[in-house]
């Protein structure tokens, strides 16, 4: 599904260019700016999303996998956050340069988010299905029996046991999974277009995280959502992703479909990353790490972000910031030796 | 690899659940850990996994003496560990120490590294006299794979990898023969989790430890552990070596943990049997009759409310199972490659 993609990357800027894609991230650049210097945490990402797809979007803390959906969303902290660059698409209009009230109306509606921790994302003081009809009342302008049956109708959808007794309980009676899917149901009220889903089942545990896997795959079948999954979790992404979007530093380092993904990694930073997974045939092996720690973003190195950590540095990499560039068909990797990478046997 | 340094024989630590505030009554029991027994060998790494609320945390603080067992006993070389004071027990402690999950919290931000390292032996100086104590501390750093000249930072100037490493050092001062591990690389990410887990490796190496080792993570269990156990709702379900457990897993409640671990190989996607638990785990105030996991389990009868089934070796298991239709069942194992 993907044989074009990415390759408007070497050609970012060409921007307002319609597409027809449903979600387009185009070179954004954000940064912080902190009384004790300019932290630069997206540096030039591009990454997109069409109806029905799952992106996965892989990388650890700091990476700047949660800071682009919360700009994608609007609801970045500015200041400090400050956006310096590029364009976010939705139905190929910079949402970016909306004002306040057309943001607003793609919140929900064509944009949705769950986030990782549903405890402080859900407000405690209201009760659960108080908080999903009231979309409904506002949004849609239904009377209050109306958003309340809608509601229950939207607990029942993500499978929360007795949705009707379970409409007026307060957050911290549900349990950690309940409190996701009454999350979902609340994301997915206004039947938005994409889905962001920040680490999802993070906090939960693996037969919880199971569940709500299978409910989130589920419901993005039927509505044809598009799916951004953010997670740092390698076995949830082979599990559900369609494509994947590996970042580092605040850059795209790579994106393939799946299966190449993981069969043949295309930059040195994922290599490493399946590379530290503890794995069945090398027990009692040491595990294979990436030496050394991500960079500070206040201070990025020189030329590629990564080459203080990586094993196949050269002189290259400290001087020339490789472009994410096409290797092979559908995948786009920056670095300077991807060639290399993916013709090794 | 025979001698047992460490017994645990039907340990219970229950919670008293009280109403009121002045005239305060005891209303229930939050059943943490209900009748659990293993032994720890020297230099041997015990895994210990479970989900949320299994009581694997309070299983650590009662072998760190740092709760008093509601029954049971805790022995280490045969003394009851409850049972000492005084002397006896600073001489235990010394021999048992804690790596804790949250390496933000868990260190004390307004000390420097070198006084977070070195206070243990304030209260131990036979470990280290006064004078060279310093010299001690950065040998520990060393050894953990940090600088020893940061010896004067706080915390805050280090990442989490780095302040788990701290963690570590402040446990290895004393050289203590056991550390209890309670989740000690979940709060960080996947490469930083593996420089931890191979520092743990090289240190069990060089110095014999021995690991009781706490997480939620069954791959991490997986590549560190010798033996492994299962806890649920405050029992252990099953004990076993890796192999047994991983390969040959007989308790329903392992087979569906093991299957809803998400492998991290795209290929095996559509050919994985995950087994899906309904419902969440209940209360540990009143767990179920009989066996806990029969609420959640597809293989429960009769018997299963009336007979709490006990963690024996039975037909259809090579280790100790707690149930009583224990058989093996195909399953895809986790991170097979």
């Amino acid at each position: 599904m993907s044989d074009i993609l990415v390759s408007e990357q070497s050609a970012a800027g060409t921007s307002g260019r319609p597409s027809g894609r449903l979600l387009e991230v185009d070179d954004l650049r954000v940064e912080f700016r902190t009384r004790d210097g300019v932290a630069k945490v997206i540096n030039g990402v591009t990454y997109h999303v069409d109806a029905g797809e799952t992106l996965a979007v892989l990388g650890e803390s700091g990476s700047g996998k949660s800071v682009t959906a919360q700009t994608i969303m609007g609801i970045l902290d500015m200041p400090p956050g400050h956006v310096s660059g590029g364009q976010v698409r939705f139905h190929g209009k910079d949402i970016l340069k909306m004002s306040a009230e057309e943001r607003r109306r793609i919140r929900g509606e064509g944009i949705a988010m769950i986030f990782q921790d549903s405890l402080s994302a859900l407000n405690p003081v209201f009760t659960v299905g108080f908080q999903i009809a009231e979309q409904f009342r506002v949004r849609r302008g239904m009377s209050r029996s109306d958003a309340k049956k809608r509601a229950i109708e939207m607990l029942d959808q993500v499978k929360i046991p007795n949705a009707k007794g379970r409409f007026s309980n307060y957050p911290h009676q549900f349990s950690g999974g309940m409190r996701q899917r009454a999350m979902i149901a609340m994301s997915l009220a206004l039947d938005p277009e994409v889905l962001i889903a920040d680490e999802p089942t993070t906090a939960l545990d693996v037969t919880v995280q199971a569940q709500i896997m299978d409910l989130l795959g589920e419901l993005q079948r039927e509505r044809r959502m598009g799916l951004i999954l953010i997670t740092h979790d390698l076995g949830v992404v082979a599990d559900v992703a369609d494509r994947i979007a590996v970042m580092y530093a605040g850059r795209i380092v790579e994106e393939a479909d799946v299966y190449d993904l993981y069969a043949k990694p295309a930059h040195p930073y994922t290599l490493g990353l399946l590379n530290s997974i503890p794995r069945l045939d090398e027990k009692g092996q040491e595990l294979r790490t990436i030496k050394g720690l991500p960079p500070n973003l206040m201070n990025i190195p020189p030329g590629c972000p990564f080459n203080p950590r990586c094993p196949m540095a050269q002189p290259v990499c400290r001087e020339k910031v490789p472009p994410l560039l096409q290797v092979g068909v559908g995948r786009a990797s920056a670095c300077h030796f991807a060639e290399e990478l993916v013709n090794r046997d | 690899m025979t001698e047992n340094i460490l017994e645990v024989r039907d340990l219970v630590k229950h919670y008293p659940v009280t109403r009121g505030v002045v005239f305060k009554k005891t209303v229930g029991h939050v059943k943490a850990v209900d009748g659990v027994s293993f032994e720890l060998k020297a230099g041997e790494t015990l895994g210990v996994v479970g989900e949320s609320g299994c009581g694997k945390s309070t299983l650590a603080r009662v072998l760190m003496n740092l709760e008093k067992p509601t029954a049971g006993s805790v022995l280490y070389k045969g003394q009851d560990i409850a049972k000492l004071s005084g002397g006896g027990l600073r001489r235990l402690r010394r021999q048992i120490q804690l790596v804790m999950q949250d390496p933000y919290t868990s260190l004390n931000p307004r000390m420097t590294v070198g006084d977070l390292i070195g206070e243990p032996f304030e209260i131990h100086p036979e470990v280290a006299p006064k004078g060279s104590r310093r010299d001690k501390v950065k040998e520990l750093l060393d050894l953990v794979g940090l600088n020893p000249e940061h010896i004067n930072r706080y915390p805050h100037q280090f990442s989490g990898g780095q302040r788990q490493r701290i963690g570590i050092a402040r446990a290895l001062a004393l050289r203590p023969e056991i550390i209890v591990c309670d989740e000690p690389v979940s709060a960080l990410d996947v490469s930083i989790q593996a420089q931890v887990m191979n520092l743990l490796e090289k240190l069990q190496n060089e110095f014999g430890l021995s690991y009781v080792f706490i997480a939620h993570d069954l791959s991490v269990v997986r590549h560190l552990s010798d033996r492994v156990a299962v806890m649920y709702l405050g029992k252990m379900v099953e004990i076993g070596t890796e192999d047994e457990i991983y390969e040959r897993p007989t308790h329903p409640y392992t087979q569906a943990l093991l299957s809803a671990v998400p492998v991290p190989d795209p290929t095996l996607r559509d050919n994985k049997a995950i087994i899906r638990l309904t419902g969440d785990v209940p209360s540990p105030v009143s767990p179920p009759s009989g066996c806990r996991f029969r609420t959640r389990c597809w293989k429960a009868q009769d018997v299963c409310a009336e007979q709490v089934p006990l963690l024996e070796i039975r037909q259809g298991s090579d280790h100790p199972s707690a149930c009583h239709f224990a058989e093996k069942r195909e399953i895809v194992p986790a991170h097979e490659v």
